[in-house]
This record gives structure tokens, C-alpha cells and sequence, in this order.
């Protein structure tokens, strides 16, 4: 990565390493704000929704990683949590939810149903969400003790802070196409 | 959302007659969509409504499908229990309850008393949870939010005890045919009985704040009214049937498990409105209460199991030490239960109401047909009935107090 | 103690009441002719010693390689008098249409839907029968025993996962 030559005096500075330099400082501000209020769009459906409601409520405290704003409106969150089993007449909804949603934004599939089909592998089910929307994290558990979703909350805080963050995104709409990738 | 304004000559040419129909006024055709906070899980309400008065309603159901029946027939007779724990699930160990009752008529099998005590005991804590759960969420979608947090910590000291028992905090799979699947541990008894007082704590704070507060009130008095006879005919059980002034209760009616030997009311409604029916979930919690300290001290060490092979795992000493343990073992896991051939339907009292198994048995390994009767499914197959004439915002206390819960309508 | 319902109808309804038997538990049932269904449950409604006042769990089971291949079952229950009664009306797979009891009973109507979605088994009168559960543009039954388990017709396209083995499970199940 740096070579000799790229150790330069500070008062030659070269353009490239300047601009990297606030770029990467923008991004980690902008990752630590981010991943400090994530505001979520509950997309709730099943069994796992009761644990849901555990983990927003005063034991095993959402509110304390910034995440307790619970948006029933895709434009005014970021982050998606799939709860529960999705079924193929829920699929296009979902769907419909996910590409209303503005950019930035991230895809926690909680629970096993969400992950993978579960164990409803059936006429009636999609197996995993993965197969109609992008998933950022996959936490398992039928249902996952709520200290398991806070442990699949820091692993998408971490995530979200190590992306790259732009202060002004000039990427083309990205039309999600069938087969879902970003 | 679609403004579908009955304009004659409008977008399309229909016959005459909509040349010469008085104008429909102000109609607008609401989608109370799959994914909605208030819609509990996922349920589709098309509302035609005129200000803010429901005109007409579709329930658009379905999205929580999840081939339950069909899964089940896959699947041998033991491994159905977690399929059931699923159904209802802030109750989960009823379903399980009644599933297990039900291969046990067919199987013409009796537990043993302790694992009576033991199946009525999870139950009534699930029912807590269930009725918790619903207080919860009809003060959160009201708006006091001070109830739902109540209430999610009252049930989670029962879910501290019920993971303790059974091994998991909500979908419990705790019910075997023929018993249950382990003992209490050492000084859960005690434990519960002090979680049960800290609940006891909270629920008199939620009954606080709801029951006289004037803004409940208003919403929920009055409102979802469905009279004596509506509610038989439509086919209501449980809270919402007693609600409205039936003293229905399967408890009593027909009792099961250990239910005859404990003494306890059930409460009766007179008004068929949502605040009666949410106060009958207040007084049940009071009543599964007193079940349970009941149990306790009636409950005597025993069997948690029936010893016969056939239909109960071998204990692990006797499959390591026996051929025949060994044998058994195999046998019941790998092909399942033989249950004979016939047909049975067995009915418990879940919180929500009449939860009814018909199973059809071909003497095999694996169920040929498992029929749910959920007892949500008649109250939300109402709710349009219900609502036709009422203000919107009436919904929501109707939604919340007739406990639909999507696992089990939607099977 | 719902032995004397059965004995009534068998009296009052010869020729649609057949086999009645005692079931597993002491439940009592019948069998019922297709096309005297409806009249069956009226008088089981409106008779006050009968008194069938609650709207019944109506459901349909599929035997396959029987004639006739289907059935449904009525489990009735009165709250007045506290007994319970099941009919069983077999159903021939040429021949799939029922009459509804949704005029004897309003809470009959989404258990007719869902026994006509999950069994294709219509019900004459009924006010709307249209899938309850599936979606409109799903093909088949799939409660019928030869409709595969996994069938499914996805309304999205679905990414395709190969790397996850979904064959027969130990043992030949599945």
C-alpha cells in the first residue's frame, strides 16, 4: 500500500491522499451517525414478533443503541427487520417495501423463517428473504432470545461503521433487478 | 389509495343505470395494508369508508399462510409439536395442551396426574402472557405506551420461568403424547409463585391506569358492540363469546385435565362492547392466577410421563442398558407414534377461546389429516360485520380486543 | 348424551342420515347424504331440543384412492343444552359441490372458503366464494393429497439458492 515514495513531506501534499483523508474522516462521522440512530421499519409478521416486543421494551433495551424509533412509513426509515416468516403472498409486499425505502439503507433478517424458510419448507413460504430482497444481517433463532437480536444489532453497527459513506451519493437510481443485488 | 367517486360518465362507460344513481358522495376505498402496526401480524382490510364512517369492509387473509396442515402430514405425530407451538403463539403450550389431548383420545391414552398438573400449569401462565400480551397491545395502540411497557415486563418474569421449565422462553414445545417433556426443577415452584406476585404487581398497575381513564374509555366503551345471539351464531368462543353475555367455557362445559378439581369463576360480560372484553382479560389473568397457586399446592411429586414405550421415549439409562429401551427408541423416533386408525375431535380452552384438533389417523407413523379450529378465526371473519356503520378509528380497539392472532388464522 | 340427537335425526331424516357411530371418546356422529345437508343443520338449528346454536368448525379431509375422495365434516355444538354431534358428508371428486350452511349459520362462511381453497369442493348459496388463504393466482389445492408439498409458485422471482441440499431427508422421508 504505502510505498517509498508515497511518504512525502506535509507541506507537498498530494491530492489523491488529501482527499482520501476527509473522505474517510466524512465516512467514519457519517458511519458513527448512522449506526448510532437506526431508525427501523418493523416489517413484523409472526412468532417473532413477541420477541420483538421484548427487545424494545425496558429489559433488553433497544433505545440504548439509538434503534427504539420504530417508522411505519418506508421513506422515513433505514433499516428494514424482517420479522417473521415471509410467505410468497407476502413476498411482493415486502418487496414493494424494500425498494420504497430511501438509501441508506440496511436489511436485518430476524429469525429463522426470515433467514431461511425456517422449517416451513412448504407450498407456502420463501425460503429466506435473501431470495427477494438483499440481506445485510441474518440473525437465527426460533425465536432468538432478544440478547441475540442486540448481538445481530452490534454486528450491523459494526457494518455500518466500516462502510463507505459519501456525503453526496451521485450513483445512478439502482434499479433493483430480480435476483436481488445492490 | 383510490378516491373511487361515482361520477356518472366517468372514466369508464358502465351501463345506464349509473347515468341515473343518485351520486355516492364522498367514497374512498382505504387499504389498511399486510404491513400496518395496527393490522396485528399481517391482515389486509379493504375499507370503503365516507368521512370517517366504514361503509363496507374486506379481510384479505393469507399472509401468514404457512402450511401448517400440509406440514404436518409430513412430519411424524411427535414432531408435530413445535409445528403447533407456532399456531398461537403468545400461548403456545395451549395449542401443544390441546394437540397432545387430542392423539391421547385417539390413542385412548391417559397422563399421569402430575403431568396434568404440570400441562395445566403452563397453560395458565401462557394464558397470562396471552392476555398480557393483549392489554399491552390495545393500551399501546391507544396510545398509552406506559401499559405496553408494563406488560412486556410482566410477561417476561413468566417467560423467565417458562424458559427455566421448558427450555424455551416463547414457542415452548413442552407437551409430549403421554405427558410432558421434563420436571420442574428444584425451587421453581417458589420462584414462580414470586414472579407471579411481581405480575400480580403490574397487572394492578395496568388495571389502574386503563380501567377509569376516561380517554379508554371513550374509545373502547360502546364501540365493537356484537350482541348475545350475533356472537353464537357467528361462531365467537371464549373472552369474546363470555364478553357478550354467553358463560361458555370449555373449563366448565367439559372439563379437562385437572380443571375439575380447582375451584374458579369465569367472567361474564353483559355488553358485547370491546371494554368488556378487554375487562374480561383483566379478570381471567386474576383467575388463571389463583388456578395456578392453586396447582401448586395440589400438585404431588409423580410420573411426568406414562411408562408405556409405545408412545413415550424410554428414559436414556434403559435405551444405553436394555435392547428393548434401545429398540423403542428407535422406533418412536425414526417412525413415530403408531397411532390407531380413526378419527377424533378434541377441544381445549385456549386464551382466545375454543381451540379444536380433528385428526385423522391411518394407523401409521404420521398424521393423515390435522384440522385446526382457531379460535380467533370466527371474530376476524366478524370483524367486517362488526365495524359496518362505525368510525374508523373504532377499529383499532375492535382489532386488538378480538385477539387475532395471525399464527393461528392463518395456520 | 347426544346419542338421543342422533337417534332423532336418524328418525326425522331417514334417507339423509345414515351409519351413525359411536367415535372414539364418545363423540357422536353420522354420516350425512351430500344433498341433505342443508335441511340436516336446519333442523339441528332451529329444533329447541336440538338447539345447535354455535356456527360449526367445518373443515374437509381428502382420501385419496377412496370413493368418494372427499369429506366434510361438520363438529357442531350447542351452548344451550352442552352437547356436540359430528356429520360427515363424502363428497365424490366428479361430483364437488356441497350445499353451504352459511343460511343456518353466518359463521360458516370462512370455513366453506377455506375448504374450497384448500379442496376445491364448492358450496352452492354461499355468498362469496373466493380463495380465502392461497392468492387468486395460485393453480390447484393445496391441501390435496397430490399436490406436492413444495409446490410453490412464487409471485416474485426468486433468486435461486444451489448450494443448499433440499432432497429427501435420512430415511427416505420427504
Amino acid at each position: 500500500m504505502a510505498t517509498d515514495t508515497e511518504i512525502l513531506p506535509g507541506i507537498t501534499t498530494r491530492r489523491e491522499e488529501a482527499t482520501g483523508f476527509f473522505q474517510k474522516l466524512v465516512s467514519r462521522g457519517l458511519g458513527w451517525a448512522r449506526k448510532n440512530s437506526l431508525w427501523q421499519y418493523p416489517f413484523v409478521t409472526a412468532c417473532c414478533g413477541m420477541e420483538y416486543m421484548s427487545v424494545c421494551s425496558a429489559r433488553y433495551d433497544i433505545a440504548r443503541f439509538g434503534a427504539e424509533v420504530p417508522r411505519f412509513s418506508p421513506r422515513q426509515a433505514d433499516m428494514l427487520m424482517v420479522v417473521g416468516t415471509v410467505n410468497c403472498k407476502q413476498a411482493p409486499i415486502l418487496q414493494r417495501v424494500y425498494e420504497q425505502m430511501a438509501e441508506p439503507k440496511w436489511v436485518v433478517a430476524f429469525g429463522v423463517c426470515a433467514s431461511s424458510g425456517g422449517f416451513y419448507d412448504n407450498y407456502a413460504t420463501v425460503q429466506g428473504i435473501d431470495r427477494v430482497i438483499p440481506v445485510d444481517v441474518y440473525i437465527p433463532g426460533c425465536p432468538p432470545r432478544p440478547e441475540q437480536v442486540l448481538d445481530g444489532l452490534m454486528l450491523l453497527q459494526r457494518k455500518v461503521q466500516n462502510q463507505s459513506h459519501k456525503l453526496i451519493d451521485r450513483l445512478p437510481r439502482q434499479v433493483l433487478p430480480a435476483g436481488g443485488e445492490r | 389509495m383510490a378516491i373511487d367517486d361515482k361520477r356518472p360518465g366517468g372514466l369508464e362507460t358502465r351501463d345506464d343505470d349509473a347515468l341515473h344513481a343518485p351520486l355516492a358522495g364522498k367514497r374512498m376505498v382505504i387499504n389498511l395494508g399486510p404491513s400496518h402496526p395496527a393490522m396485528h401480524g399481517v391482515t389486509r382490510a379493504v375499507t370503503t369508508l365516507e368521512g370517517e364512517k366504514i361503509i363496507d369492509m374486506k379481510l384479505d387473509i393469507g399472509f401468514l399462510h404457512r402450511g401448517f396442515e400440509k406440514s404436518c402430514e409430513n412430519v411424524t405425530w411427535g414432531q408435530v409439536f413445535p409445528y403447533t407451538d407456532r399456531l398461537n403463539y403468545v400461548s403456545s403450550t395451549m395449542n401443544n395442551v390441546g394437540f397432545a389431548l387430542a392423539v391421547e383420545k385417539l390413542c385412548r391414552i391417559d397422563a399421569p396426574d402430575r403431568a396434568k398438573y404440570l400441562r395445566v400449569v403452563v397453560s395458565e401462565l401462557h394464558r397470562i402472557c396471552d392476555h398480557l400480551t393483549l392489554v399491552s397491545a390495545m393500551g399501546l395502540e391507544l396510545g398509552a405506551m406506559t401499559v405496553f411497557l408494563y406488560g412486556v415486563e410482566a410477561r417476561d418474569h413468566l417467560y423467565d420461568r417458562l424458559a427455566e421449565l421448558c427450555g424455551a422462553r416463547l414457542t415452548s414445545n413442552y407437551v409430549r403424547v403421554g405427558g410432558v417433556a421434563r420436571d420442574a426443577p428444584e425451587g421453581w415452584v417458589e420462584k414462580t409463585l414470586q414472579s407471579l406476585d411481581r405480575v400480580v404487581e403490574l397487572r394492578d398497575l395496568i388495571d389502574a391506569l386503563l380501567t377509569r381513564n376516561r380517554i379508554f374509555i371513550d374509545r373502547t366503551r360502546g364501540t365493537g358492540r356484537v350482541s348475545r345471539e350475533d356472537a353464537i351464531d357467528l361462531g365467537f368462543t371464549g373472552p369474546c363469546l363470555r364478553g357478550s353475555g354467553e358463560p361458555y367455557d370449555v373449563r366448565k362445559a367439559a372439563p379437562y385435565l385437572v380443571y375439575d378439581r380447582i375451584d374458579f369463576d369465569i367472567p361474564v360480560g353483559s355488553n358485547g362492547d370491546n371494554f368488556d372484553r378487554y375487562l374480561m382479560r383483566i379478570e381471567e389473568m386474576r383467575q388463571s392466577d389463583s388456578i395456578l397457586r392453586q396447582c401448586f399446592t395440589q400438585m404431588e411429586p409423580g410420573d411426568i410421563a406414562i411408562a408405556d414405550f409405545r408412545y413415550v421415549l424410554p428414559p436414556k439409562p434403559l435405551v444405553y442398558g436394555t435392547i428393548e429401551g434401545l429398540m423403542a427408541h428407535f422406533k418412536l423416533v425414526m417412525e413415530g407414534i403408531k397411532v390407531p386408525a380413526g378419527e377424533v375431535y378434541s377441544y381445549t380452552e385456549a386464551a382466545n377461546g375454543e381451540l379444536g384438533f380433528y385428526l385423522v389417523s391411518d394407523g401409521g407413523g404420521r398424521p393423515y389429516k390435522i384440522g385446526l379450529r382457531a379460535p380467533g378465526w370466527p371474530m376476524l371473519a366478524a370483524v367486517p360485520r362488526i365495524m359496518k356503520g362505525a368510525l374508523l378509528a373504532d377499529l383499532i380497539p375492535t382489532f386488538d380486543s378480538i385477539n387475532m392472532i395471525g399464527g393461528e388464522v392463518e395456520q | 348424551m347426544a346419542k338421543a340427537v342422533i337417534e332423532a335425526l336418524v328418525a326425522r331424516f331417514p334417507d339423509d342420515v345414515y351409519e351413525p357411530y359411536e367415535g372414539v371418546g364418545g363423540d357422536d356422529c353420522a354420516f350425512v347424504r351430500k344433498d341433505g345437508i342443508a335441511r340436516v343443520c336446519g333442523f339441528l338449528k332451529a329444533d329447541p331440543a336440538m338447539a345447535f346454536n354455535l356456527a360449526p368448525y367445518i373443515t374437509a379431509v381428502d382420501y385419496l384412492g377412496a370413493e368418494p375422495r372427499f369429506e366434510v365434516v361438520y363438529n357442531l355444538y350447542s351452548t344451550r343444552h352442552n352437547h356436540r354431534v359430528r356429520l360427515r358428508v363424502k363428497v365424490p371428486e366428479s361430483d364437488l359441490d356441497v350445499e353451504s350452511v352459511t343460511p343456518v349459520w353466518a359463521g360458516a362462511d370462512w370455513f366453506e372458503r377455506y375448504c374450497f381453497d384448500m379442496y376445491g369442493i364448492r358450496f352452492r348459496a354461499h355468498p362469496d366464494l373466493r380463495r380465502l388463504l392461497m392468492y387468486d393466482e395460485f393453480v390447484g389445492h393445496p391441501l390435496r393429497k397430490d399436490y406436492p408439498l413444495r409446490g410453490r409458485q412464487p409471485l416474485v422471482p426468486e433468486r435461486e439458492v444451489k448450494d443448499i441440499y433440499r432432497g429427501p431427508g435420512p430415511g427416505g422421508r420427504d
